[in-house]
């Protein structure tokens, strides 16, 4: 435990900007990978633990059509697109086979492609670390907010992922697309029997949760090291994220990314053999008071 | 499934221990008899799994931390106190069923997902209470130093054959106790609220006692399993309470089938070969492995023994109407 350096990040205004920057961009990017994970989970009621690939797939197609193209935009809306057909291809021919079942069995499905798609990127992409480089638009000297160094990346990175995420907000509460989703979350056969295609609706369900995950690989490909098991690390912490928001809450995805977030940033400065511990422990404490999360509803 | 006595239990398992007692004279492969510990490990820790998840319909993805903690207060007990094997692993059981009765009093209110996360977060502290305590456990390293196997009743744990023996007794006792506990009235009620909880309740069952109890028992069983771990590679390390022990123990179940008893045991002799054999045959494990699974999860859709008990109940059911065809007329069938 190392509190006297906690103690001094907190009383200087550069660190606990530089630090509270780390958090954001450790939340932000968590709360897009939650987001959908959350989303798949409240409308089709399977735990995807394939979600932790598709953000790694995201950010080796960000390397890879970064490199052809330079372009980031391009980057990002590729990525995103390349992933949201995977998890469509992934859910039609897949998932869709398991509905009903068992959660383990969805799960062993889900384990079963984590690996394909470890060893996939693997065959394709090699096992060595990649890193794609900042783009040259954010090669510029970084802004001082209160004394403390703020990469302009970090900015865009957060102000992306607030916009898709009040996006994804407006298009699940206010659009028709999103009622019927909304509707199918809560009982599919009545919206089958309306006449909506649920195994459509599922697909498209899924697609969106590639595309944000995409959009977070693509986010974080300039700033994270690229490997083929850097999927896993963020599904933990994805699943965590989700369960404290309370499963299938967007919200509730959100407020606890960005909790996370400030946990892992500060705590590494207090608890640094303890961080994980500290997320853990956090996690443990919020089921204790809300068994279902902060704003999950009671599944009866 | 038919109530068989705890004497039919006993007397089956006496004769799978003559059969495991007689392999290393007629194989003696140090490969095999290592093969045949880590079995009995993991087969204890997977059917103490499935005592929950089959039979008890909790879904826990922290079961590890039973396993963990029976493998580091094992060896921790040796280490520092010097008492016999059989006080320490009476001790460590003890604690086992503490830290259970603790953490399942928290858990087992909770529902479906959610109890499967808050026994996970449970794991993942004890796994950084480990890599933190570095004093007491040697943190990232693990626990070296080997343990002290002071000679007790005859039996030398340092001797590899006695160790086979013994860890095949344990794995047997531990399988029949659990087997006979699912056998008696409290096996049947954890199955009732597996299958309706809010009936058991309103007929009177207190749901939570049950759950807790079964939760305790599981962890206990699962201790034994990791002293039986810890044994074989003489210390701990923090990967027996990581996460992915879990993981692996949800994995086996699923592999060998969660609605017979002796599924997790064909689960964990298929996961410890596919583990030898894959990693030593291909590069791609994962690729392999992954593939493997689909055809698992998506061509058989249940376990392998579920799969096999299927067919033969098909089978006597066609031949039991096969037998009666010729008194029913056909009009009937």
């Amino acid at each position: 435990m190392d509190l006297a350096t906690l103690a001094t990040c907190l009383s200087s205004s550069a660190c606990i900007v530089t630090q509270t920057t780390g958090a954001l961009i450790i939340g932000m990017l968590l709360f897009l990978v939650a987001a959908g994970l959350t989303l798949i989970f409240g409308v089709l009621k399977v735990v995807n633990f394939t979600h932790g690939s598709f953000y790694m797939l995201g950010a080796y197609f960000a390397l890879s059509i970064f490199q052809h193209t330079g372009s980031y935009t391009l980057t990002i809306l590729g990525a995103g697109v390349a992933t949201a057909i995977v998890g469509l291809i992934f859910e039609r021919l897949f998932i869709s086979r398991v509905y009903g079942q068992n959660v383990l069995m969805q799960l062993l499905v889900c384990y079963g492609f984590v690996l394909i798609f470890d060893d996939l990127v693997k065959i394709i992409w090699g096992v060595e670390f990649k890193s794609m480089g900042m783009p040259p638009a954010f090669q510029v000297p970084p802004l001082f907010i209160g004394g403390g160094v703020v990469p302009p990346f970090y900015l865009f990175v957060v102000g992306v992922a607030l916009v898709i995420g009040l996006v994804l907000w407006l298009v699940i509460e206010r659009t028709r697309l999103g009622k019927t989703v909304r509707a199918a979350a809560f009982n599919p056969s009545m919206v089958s029997a309306l006449g909506i295609n649920t195994g459509y609706l599922y697909g498209l369900v899924f697609a969106l949760g590639g595309l944000l995950a995409g959009f977070a690989g693509a986010l974080a490909a300039p700033v994270r090291s690229l490997t083929p098991g850097m999927g896993f690390s963020i599904l933990i912490e994805s699943f965590i994220v989700t369960v404290i928001g309370g499963m299938g809450s967007i919200v509730g995805a959100f407020v606890a990314a960005l909790a996370i977030g400030l946990i892992r940033s500060f705590g590494s400065l207090g608890f640094p053999l303890f961080t994980d511990g500290l997320m853990y422990l956090f996690m443990a404490l919020v089921l204790i008071a809300r068994p279902t999360g902060l704003f999950g509803r009671e599944i009866v | 499934m038919t109530r068989r006595s705890l004497a039919f239990d006993v007397v089956i398992g006496a004769a799978v221990f003559v059969v495991l007692a007689l392999v290393p004279l007629v194989f003696p492969s140090k490969a095999l008899i290592d093969f045949v510990i880590r079995f009995s490990a993991y087969a204890l820790f997977a059917t103490s799994l499935n005592f929950l998840v089959g039979y008890g319909g909790m879904v826990s993805f922290g079961h590890g931390m039973f396993f963990g903690l029976g493998a580091y207060a094992f060896a921790l007990l040796m280490q520092r106190t010097g008492m016999p094997i059989p006080a320490a692993f009476a001790i460590t059981l003890v604690i086992c069923a503490a830290l259970g009765v603790v953490i399942g009093a928290i858990c087992v209110r909770l529902k479906e997902i959610y109890f499967a996360f808050l026994t996970l977060a449970f794991q993942m502290l004890l796994y950084s209470l480990i890599i933190l305590w570095v004093p007491l456990t040697g943190g990232d390293q693990g626990l070296r130093g080997g343990i002290p196997r002071p000679p007790f009743l005859g039996i030398n744990l340092a001797n590899q054959t006695h160790l086979y023996l013994v860890s095949c007794t344990l794995m047997i006792i531990g399988m029949i106790l659990m087997h006979h506990l699912l056998q008696t009235p409290f096996g049947y009620t954890l199955r009732m609220i597996r299958d309706n909880a809010a009936r058991a309740n309103f007929l009177g069952i207190a749901v939570f006692r049950v759950r807790l109890l079964a939760f305790v028992m599981a962890g206990i069983f699962a201790g034994a399993g990791g002293v039986i771990m810890s044994l074989f590679v003489s210390g701990a390390y923090p990967e027996f309470a990581y996460w992915t022990i879990s993981g692996e123990g949800i994995f086996i179940i699923m592999l060998g089938g969660l609605s017979t008893f002796l599924g997790p045991a064909v689960g964990t002799v298929i996961l410890l070969v596919l583990n030898d054999f894959v990693t030593r045959h291909t590069e791609y494990y994962g690729l392999t492995l992954g593939i493997i699974i689909l055809v698992f999860a998506l061509g058989l859709r249940r376990g392998l023994l579920d799969v096999l008990v299927d067919l033969w109940d098909r089978r006597t059911a066609l031949s039991a109407a096969g037998a009666k065809a010729g008194n029913v007329s056909k009009a009937s069938l």
